[in-house]
């Protein structure tokens, strides 16, 4: 549900003129909902970042995710791969 | 890694049958400018809290599709984690809020020139939102808007 909120939201934050990337926990609802650009992490519920003390890894998400806003073949549904 | 088939079986029997909002057209907007110069904002579905604000409401039929404003100057490790969903561990977040809701990350990306600015302000809200009629119509226009007239380059968004 969480996954779908973020696509939503991103759509309307597009729709206004405001580029974005989601992070995506699910692959098959992220195939379903079409958020214009999502990471896919291979993570757990409630751990999209990764883990709670690992900063290192936290920061590689959030730049894999931010190099996403260059794409523009949207929908973009790409792997998070360390 | 998150899988479908790891949900309890109500769950997984209630998503089964779930007709999931598909986005088409997929609208797109190209980043204005390099990442290095953009203003950047967070958008988090953690149902995380600033003390001084009221929890998210489990009760609402539907889910609850209130926003809440983060200030960006906000000390990360204030947030309260008041999303009730228990079809996910809540102890990383609680003992760490950065997984929802990454604010010192970025702190730490537009320090190192990773990207430009970051947005006075970023949006929580709680994601168990299985009606999102409202999410559609009242709260994401709303977030959506105001993340806009802040002049807001990229939006990243954290669902949990």
């Amino acid at each position: 549900m969480c996954n779908q909120a973020v696509s939503l939201i991103a759509a309307e934050l597009e729709r206004r003129g405001v580029a974005t990337v989601c992070l995506m926990l699910l692959r098959e609802v992220a195939q379903k909902v079409q958020p214009p650009r999502a990471l896919f992490v291979p993570f757990a519920h409630g751990y999209a970042l990764g883990a709670a003390h690992d900063a290192e890894l936290q920061r590689e998400v959030i730049m894999a995710a931010l190099r996403l806003l260059s794409r523009d073949d949207v929908p973009v549904l790409e792997d998070f791969a360390r | 890694m998150a899988e479908i088939s790891e949900l309890s079986l109500s769950l997984r029997l209630f998503l089964k049958a779930y007709r999931w909002r598909r986005i088409d057209p997929v609208p797109h907007t190209p980043l204005r400018k390099p990442l290095h110069e953009a203003k950047i904002a967070l958008v988090s579905t953690a149902g995380l809290v600033a003390p001084d604000q009221p929890p998210f409401d489990e009760h609402v039929k539907g889910g609850d599709t209130s926003y809440r404003e983060l200030s960006n100057d906000i000390d990360v490790r204030t947030l309260i984690d008041t999303h009730r969903s228990t079809s996910y561990d809540h102890a990383g977040i609680e003992s760490n809020p950065n997984l929802g809701f990454p604010l010192d990350r970025v702190r730490e990306l537009a320090s190192d020139g990773e990207i430009g600015s970051l947005n006075h302000r970023h949006f929580s809200l709680m994601g168990s939102i299985t009606a999102p009629g409202r999410l559609i119509v009242q709260s994401a226009p709303i977030v959506a808007q105001s993340l806009a007239d802040d002049g807001v380059d990229a939006a990243l968004l954290v669902p949990v």
